[in-house]
C-alpha cells in the first residue's frame, strides 16, 4: 500500500449520526473477494431510490464529512473496501467507532476526528468544497478554514509510510519466540487441551 | 499498587512497545469464520503459512444454512462455505462445519467448547468477540488485515484501551435480565458511549448472572462503543467451564484455577470511568428505532424526536420513518409480522427455556424462526422437550447459525415488516433490506409472538 502526507479533493456531506457499517455496505454484498472490488455496493441501500444522495451528485469526491460515532458496528473491513474502492481517501466525523477508524488506517483511509465537524457539515450543506489534508501538520483545511485532527502517532506514521504491519511484526520474531516460550512455562493451561 | 483486571490481562499478553506506545500481544486464541476470506487470500499473496493452526480454530456460522443442509443450492453461500473448509484444510485448522455436531455461532461454541477460558487473549474477526470476556478474557473484534496479521503471527498491534466500570446493584426484578441490562446503559450513555474504553461489569447483580446472562451482557459492549466487556472468573465460571472438551483437565485445571483467581480487578483499582446502575431502576427494554440507543422500557411511548439534543433530534426523526412510528405511540401497541429468536447474543440452553415457559401451551399469533445458538444447545434443548414448545406455538425450529440476526444465508426479513428480535442490531437493514427490527429479551420475543404485538414479558410471567 501507497503512503500519503497530503491529499487535496473535493469535499461532500453526508450528514446522518451513527452511520453503521450495515449502511456503508449490506451483508449480502460481502462474499465478493477484493480484486472484484466494492466501489459499487458503497451506501448500496442508502443510494437505491435516492436520486440526491451525496455521492451520486458528487461521484467525484474523495472527502466524505460525516455525523458522530461513524463506523459503529460490524467489524466488516468491507465498509472500508467499499469506500476506498469508491475513491474516498478522507472521512471526517465528530467520532469514530474504534474498529472502523482502525481498519480505516489499514487500507489508507484517514478516520479524521475533528471535535467541530458539525459546523464542517453545516457549511457544506448540499453543495461540496475543497478540502486539503496535512497528515504531518494533522490538519484538514476546507474552504480556507482549517481544523486540527487527533491522530494516534503509530496511526500518522502507518499513513505516511504505507506499513504493512506483518512486516513489521515479522522483524520481531526473536521477542515473540522468547514470549511463547516463557507463556508455555507459566501458563500452559493457556494451550487448547487435545481432547476430543 | 491495585491494578485492574484489564491492565493484569494486558500485562500477562505483552510481547514488547514501540515508540509509537502500541503494544505487540501475544493471541492465545484465534477464531475464523467464512467472513475471514479477506484475510486468508492475503496470506496466500504471500505464500505465508498459519503461525499457530493449533491455536486457530475454524466455524461455519454467518453463512450456514438453518434448513436444508444436504445440499446447499445458494450458489453464494456454498462458495463461502467451500473457501473456509479449504483455507482451513490447507492451513491444518480445526473447523467446527456445517456438518458437525458441535457446530453453531462463534462467539457460542468457544465457551461451549472451552477453547474459551479466563485470563486468555481471544481476537475473531467480528465486533461481538467481546462475549469471550464473560470468562475474564481480553476478547476483542478486528478487522480483515488484523486477522491476516493474527495468522501470520499470533500476535496483534494494539493501543491499551482506557478503563470503565459499569457496577450494577442490587436485584433483578422479575422479567428483567442481562439483555435489558445492556439496553438500559447503552440507551443512557448512547451507541458510542463507551468507545476506546473496555469496560468491566461489576457489582452484586452481575455475580447473580449466569454464564448466558454474563455473555448476553458483554455480547452488547461493542452496542454501546467497547470492543471490551469483562466480567472477573469466579466460581460460576469455573463451574461452567469444568469438563468442557478443551479446557484443562487434572492437575493442569488446579493450576489454571488458581490462576484465574488473582485476575480479578484488585480492591481500590482506579479506573478511568464509573458507571453506577441500580438494578431495581430496570424494565424489560425494547428499541424503537434503528440504533440500539433508542430504547426504552416496554412501558414507554414512542418518543418526540423534539425532546433529544443536537444530531439526536435528525436521527431519531430518521428513525422513526424508516420505522413507521408515530411519537405519543404506546410502544405495547406495535404490532409485529414475524419473531426471530437466535443469534450470538440470545439463543443459549436457559435464553431458549425462558422463551419456551412463555409459549409452553399458547400459540404464536405471528410466524417466526427458533435458530439455538449451536447445535449441541439445539440437541439439549430437544432432550428437554423444548422443540416441541415452539412447534406447537407454530414458530420453526431450525439448525445452528448466525441466520436472521444477519441475513447472510437467505433467512431475511421482508421489506417492510416488523420482527421482535432476540438479536443486537436494529440498523436499517440488519434483517434484509427495509427490514424493521425491534431488539428485545427472549421473553420479550416470546411474549410477542404470543400477542402479535410488542408485549410486557411480566404478564405472562
Ligand atoms: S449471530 Fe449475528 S451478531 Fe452474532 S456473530 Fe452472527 S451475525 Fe454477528
Amino acid at each position: 500500500m501507497a503512503g500519503w502526507t497530503t491529499h487535496n479533493g473535493k469535499a461532500v456531506a453526508l450528514p446522518r449520526a451513527n452511520v453503521d457499517t450495515d449502511q456503508v455496505i449490506p451483508a449480502r454484498f460481502m462474499s465478493a473477494s477484493r480484486a472484484e472490488g466494492y466501489g459499487g455496493y458503497l451506501f448500496a441501500d442508502l443510494r437505491d431510490g435516492d436520486p440526491d444522495f451525496p455521492l451520486d451528485r458528487h461521484p467525484d469526491a474523495s472527502v466524505l464529512v460525516a455525523g458522530p460515532n461513524f463506523g459503529c458496528g460490524s467489524s466488516r473491513e468491507a465498509a472500508v473496501y467499499a469506500l476506498v474502492d469508491a475513491g474516498i481517501r478522507v472521512v471526517v466525523a465528530e467520532s469514530f467507532a474504534d474498529i472502523f477508524a482502525g481498519n480505516a488506517v489499514n487500507n489508507g483511509l484517514l478516520p479524521a476526528a475533528i471535535p467541530d465537524a458539525g459546523a464542517i457539515l453545516d457549511a457544506l450543506g448540499d453543495g461540496t468544497a475543497s478540502a486539503r489534508v496535512d497528515l504531518d501538520g494533522g490538519t484538514l483545511t476546507i474552504d480556507g478554514k482549517t481544523y486540527a485532527f487527533d491522530l494516534p502517532k503509530i496511526w500518522r506514521e502507518k499513513l505516511v509510510n504505507g506499513w504493512d504491519d506483518i512486516d513489521l511484526t515479522r522483524a520481531h520474531a526473536d521477542a515473540i519466540a522468547a514470549y511463547r516460550k516463557t507463556r508455555a512455562k507459566t501458563a500452559s493451561w493457556a494451550w487448547p487441551d487435545g481432547a476430543s | 499498587m491495585s491494578v485492574t483486571m484489564l491492565d493484569k490481562l494486558w500485562d500477562a499478553h505483552e510481547i514488547l512497545t514501540n515508540d509509537e506506545g502500541a503494544s505487540l500481544l501475544w493471541v492465545d486464541r484465534h477464531l475464523v469464520h467464512e467472513g475471514s476470506h479477506h484475510a486468508f487470500a492475503k496470506l496466500a499473496e504471500r505464500d505465508l503459512p498459519v503461525a499457530a493452526p493449533e491455536l486457530t480454530f475454524g466455524v461455519a456460522d454467518h453463512y450456514a444454512p438453518t434448513r436444508h443442509r444436504d445440499h446447499v443450492d445458494n450458489a453464494d453461500v456454498a462458495k463461502m462455505l467451500d473457501r473456509l473448509s479449504r483455507n482451513t484444510d490447507a492451513h491444518g485448522i480445526r473447523l467446527f462445519g456445517l456438518r458437525d455436531p458441535r457446530q453453531g455461532i462463534v462467539h457460542v461454541i468457544g465457551p461451549e467448547q472451552g477453547i474459551t477460558l479466563p485470563g486468555l487473549l481471544i481476537n475473531c474477526g467480528d465486533s461481538h468477540t467481546s462475549t469471550h470476556g464473560a470468562f475474564g478474557a481480553l476478547a476483542f473484534g478486528i478487522g480483515a488485515t488484523q486477522v491476516a496479521h493474527v495468522l501470520a503471527t499470533q500476535t496483534i498491534w494494539q493501543t491499551r484501551p482506557r478503563s470503565m466500570r459499569i457496577t450494577v446493584e442490587g436485584a433483578l426484578p422479575k422479567g428483567v435480565t442481562a439483555k435489558d441490562i445492556a439496553l438500559h446503559w447503552i440507551a443512557k450513555l448512547g451507541t458510542g458511549g463507551a468507545t476506546g474504553h473496555a469496560v468491566e461489569y461489576a457489582g452484586s447483580t452481575i455475580r447473580a448472572l449466569s454464564m448466558e446472562g454474563r455473555m448476553t451482557l458483554c455480547n452488547l459492549s461493542i452496542e454501546g462503543g467497547a470492543r471490551f466487556g469483562m466480567v472477573a472468573p469466579d466460581d460460576t465460571t469455573f463451574a461452567y467451564l469444568d469438563g468442557r472438551p478443551f479446557a484443562p483437565k487434572d492437575d493442569a485445571w488446579d493450576a489454571a484455577v488458581q490462576d484465574w483467581r488473582a485476575l480479578a480487578s484488585d480492591a481500590g483499582a482506579d479506573f478511568d470511568r464509573e458507571v453506577r446502575i441500580d438494578a431495581g431502576d430496570i424494565a424489560p427494554t425494547v428499541t424503537w428505532g434503528t440504533t440500539p440507543e433508542q430504547a426504552l422500557p416496554i412501558t414507554g411511548t414512542v418518543p418526540d424526536p423534539d425532546s433529544f439534543d443536537g444530531a439526536r433530534v435528525k436521527a431519531a426523526r430518521e428513525a422513526l420513518d424508516y420505522m413507521d412510528l408515530v411519537p405519543g405511540q404506546k410502544l405495547s401497541d406495535i404490532a409485529v409480522d414475524q419473531v426471530f429468536l437466535g443469534s450470538c447474543t440470545n439463543a443459549r440452553i436457559e435464553d431458549l427455556r425462558a422463551a419456551a415457559a412463555i409459549l409452553k401451551g399458547r400459540r404464536a399469533k405471528v410466524p417466526g424462526i427458533v435458530s439455538p445458538g449451536s447445535m449441541l444447545v439445539r440437541a439439549q434443548a430437544e432432550r428437554e422437550g423444548l422443540d416441541r414448545i415452539f412447534t406447537d406455538a407454530g414458530l420453526d425450529w431450525v439448525a445452528s447459525g448466525c441466520s436472521m440476526c444477519v441475513g447472510m444465508n437467505g433467512d431475511t426479513v421482508p421489506a417492510g415488516n416488523r420482527c421482535a428480535s432476540s438479536t443486537n442490531r436494529n440498523f436499517r437493514g440488519r434483517q434484509g433490506r427495509g427490514a424493521r427490527t425491534h431488539i428485545m429479551s427472549p421473553v420479550m420475543v416470546a411474549a410477542a409472538a404470543v400477542t402479535g404485538h410488542l408485549t410486557d414479558a411480566r404478564e405472562f410471567l
